[in-house]
């Protein structure tokens, strides 16, 4: 079955009660047991929730994997990822990945965990810093806000060679576009906020792992820690899900129309989106996906005009997060990324003349004459 | 079962499926069938859902009906029942009746072709006198709202009997924990759902629950074909308000009663309306049908200013519309629950500029003592 089949019919056939081909929502804390020592395969909602394993079920199917587990956020989906690790460990991460994720391999360099901030977009940097304590390799791909490409199949044969895991955070793309799973991952991390979930309107987070052993720790995780995803917005992931294939295409088309657009900005000094030609990360990520994604940095000619844009957009929102049906516009420098040094922000190019772009499913000319406006007041 | 029993376990209150001790919130409009022929009992989802089966059958239980039905709201729920008559019939309606409810048949169900003759019905007797030879039914609120008359159910409902009308009461002020009016001869009970049986402030909701079989096809007849049902989500929070109805009621009430005493005795209050206080002219009847004064209460200021002052100067409940909720709600009638009555009317029904309208909450009552004592001391203060 095709993956837009899959998807428009997730928990649509779950319920034999009533025929409801929508997924019930569970909203329950615990579960009645048939006689002693029986049970309905549910015994407490922390340990599993229908309407949650249902969402699960289906995302570890479209991804490729052994199984998924649905998490209150991505931050708590990678914290729990994190667990399997022990003191001494050594993980090679992106450098400029997520704010909150950097935040969060800060936190666990307490705990004894190291971490190796690495230029994942050349492999052989990779190289470079692996050493006999490299238990993984954390990338994501596209990065934020940066957009660099890794080059998933080539990293994909260096875990494999030295025997790593590799964690890849697929936010950006979506199994839709990327499957991280046929290049060799291990494990595939979402902030299910964004892309999967589609509205903005729900905070989650997804870990699907490849193989049953791995699942079985992640799992003793989840229900020991319990950082899981309630029934009402695993139900509203689920909701978001059927109309992935449709958001992702659409936005991606939008992107493209926007980022070409603003190449010939005046104001506009560098555009960075791999679905344009000249990009540098154009060829390999055609490669490894099916699409070039809905986000879009772009840098204006000085920091004094950001303040202006930032409050002149009206159809674009200036809030944090992406991936939803509204267009949103950040500033990484201040916001998404100001957990940085500002040393290590300077080094990666986050500065304070770039602003990130989500694209929406708004009209294309609506956005454009919006930034167009904000851009010229500015 | 003794009630607080059947407030927990009353219908479906498990899930069969998997054991799940609250029902599953089916936010679904249609059922997947076996066969084209042969439907399913679950087709579609304005005629059938199972969350909100689950509150409708619950409320049922509680009132002692054989039926419950969920609407969207307390007026969606009327309307329904209103739907009942036809053109050129006429109802009989406690004077004082929720201001929605005088709009609704002043409006459209007049333009419409159903008469509604207003009564005094604190004496029942001018019911009697009211019944015209197209009288098909007598609507009831009591506690009244807001002065907190009280009708007699027994009385009502012979009377309905001896000229075969049907018997309807909103049962919003006091729900089926305190008052059971099918227990007395009633036909129809209404809720305002939003109230006490939800609790919390946090859904629009309307019950109809009726006595017997030909009234429940009919009213599952016009349901299914107007579909003012109650949504899955808020079915879902109703019921679990449900659940606490006991409790908070007997906390409110408790309150509520306190305070009535306690506004007594108060500077610049002239009067205070509560069903148990020994001046209340119903405090009797009240008593033989109600197992208590429930959580209204409305107070009499000397002036409109005094009233006014009041109402501007209380910290703890909040000002708003609405009432029956864990938070107290302070509501002006005047241009609140009863705006859609002109003037005249409510001046004739008792509600004068000067009432204030209290739905007592879980608050501690010692800081809602403090609390409208000191809003009371700057409304008497001169400025």
């Amino acid at each position: 079955m095709k993956i837009e089949t899959l998807l428009s019919q997730a928990g649509s056939k779950w319920d034999n009660r009533t025929g409801a081909v929508s997924m019930p929502i569970y909203q329950v804390a615990t579960f009645r047991h048939p006689e002693l020592g029986k049970s309905t395969g549910f015994d407490y909602s922390r340990s599993g929730n229908p309407t949650r394993a249902v969402l699960e079920n289906i995302l570890a199917k479209l991804e490729g994997g052994a199984k998924a587990f649905a998490f209150s956020s991505g931050m708590s989906a990678i914290d729990c990822l994190l667990r399997i690790f022990m003191p001494g460990d050594h993980l090679i991460v992106t450098e400029d990945l997520y704010g909150g994720s950097y935040r969060l391999f800060e936190e666990y360099k307490k705990l004894g965990i190291d971490f190796s901030y690495v230029d994942t977009s050349s492999w052989e940097n990779i190289l470079f810093y692996i050493n006999e304590r490299t238990k993984a390799i954390f990338i994501e791909t596209p990065t934020n806000p940066l957009l660099k490409v890794a080059d998933l199949y080539k990293i994909g044969k260096i875990a494999k060679e030295n025997k790593l895991l590799l964690i890849v955070d697929n936010t950006f793309l979506t199994f839709y576009l990327q499957k991280p799973f046929l290049f060799g991952a291990d494990i595939v991390v979402y902030s299910a906020s964004k892309y999967l979930s589609g509205h903005n309107d729900v905070i989650g987070g997804i870990l699907v792992v490849k193989d049953e052993t791995l699942a079985e720790k992640v799992y003793f995780y989840q229900n020991s820690i319990g950082s899981i995803l309630g029934p009402f917005d695993s139900w509203l992931v689920l909701r978001g899900l059927k109309t992935l294939h449709l958001r992702m295409e659409r936005q991606c088309r939008n992107a493209l129309k926007i980022a070409k657009w603003l190449e010939h900005h005046h104001k506009v000094k560098k555009v960075y989106y791999p679905g344009l030609k000249n990009s540098i990360w154009y060829n390999i990520l055609k490669k490894q996906s099916k699409g070039f994604g809905a986000m879009i940095s772009f840098e204006v000619e000085s920091a004094s005009i950001v303040p202006a844009i930032l409050s002149k957009v009206e159809t674009f929102l200036f809030a944090e997060s992406l991936g939803g049906v509204e267009s949103l516009i950040t500033y990484p420098y201040l916001q998404t990324h100001s957990a940085m040094s500002e040393d290590l922000r300077r080094r990666l190019g986050i500065n304070d003349r770039l602003l990130r772009l989500s694209v929406g499913l708004e009209n294309y000319e609506d956005l454009i004459n919006d930034l167009d406006n904000a851009l010229n007041v500015g | 079962m003794k009630i607080k029993t059947k407030i927990i376990h009353s219908g479906i209150d498990k899930d069969p499926y998997t054991g799940a001790s609250s029902i599953p919130i089916y936010q679904v409009s249609t059922y997947a069938q076996e066969d084209p022929i042969k439907l399913g009992k679950y087709d579609y989802g304005r005629s059938d859902n199972l969350t909100r089966h689950a509150v409708e059958e619950a409320v049922a239980n509680l009132e002692g009906g054989i039926k419950g039905f969920a609407f969207g709201s307390g007026m969606a729920a009327i309307s329904s029942v209103f739907l009942l008559f036809k053109p050129g019939d006429s109802i009989v309606v406690t004077e004082d009746v929720y201001g929605g409810t005088y709009r609704v048949l002043n409006t459209i169900f007049k333009s419409w072709g159903l008469k509604s003759i207003f009564v005094d019905m604190s004496e029942p007797e001018k019911i009697i006198k009211a019944i015209e030879p197209d009288t098909k039914a007598i609507f009831v609120e009591t506690p009244t709202n807001p002065v907190l008359k009280i009708i007699d159910l027994s009385a009502v409902s012979e009377i309905a009997k001896k000229f075969n009308l049907i018997s309807i009461i909103d049962n919003t002020f006091m729900t089926p924990y305190l008052q059971r009016p099918i227990e007395f001869g009633f036909d129809i009970v209404i809720h305002s759902a939003t109230k006490f049986l939800g609790g919390h402030s946090d859904l629009i909701a309307g019950i109809v629950v009726v006595k017997n079989e030909e009234l429940a096809v009919k009213i599952k007849r016009i349901q299914n074909s107007f579909g003012a049902i109650l949504g899955p989500m808020d079915s879902f929070l109703l019921h679990r308000g449900l659940k606490t109805l006991a409790v908070r009621l007997e906390a409110q009430q408790k309150t509520a009663f306190e305070l009535a005493k306690w506004f007594v005795n108060e500077r610049g209050v002239k009067r205070v309306f509560y069903p148990l206080l020994d001046d209340h002219k119903g405090k009797e009847i009240h008593i033989r049908q109600a197992d208590g004064g429930g959580a209204v209460l409305s107070v009499e200021f000397e002036t409109f200013d005094i009233a006014y002052k009041f109402m501007k100067s209380v910290k703890i409940p909040l000002l708003g519309v609405s009432l029956g909720g864990v938070e107290s709600i302070l509501s002006y009638p005047s241009t609140m629950s009863h705006a859609s009555m002109p003037e005249g009317e409510r001046l004739k029904r008792g509600i004068s500029n000067s009432l204030v309208r209290l739905s007592v909450g879980l608050e501690d009552v010692d800081d809602l003592k403090e609390d409208f004592s000191s809003a009371l001391y700057i409304a008497l203060s001169k400025s």
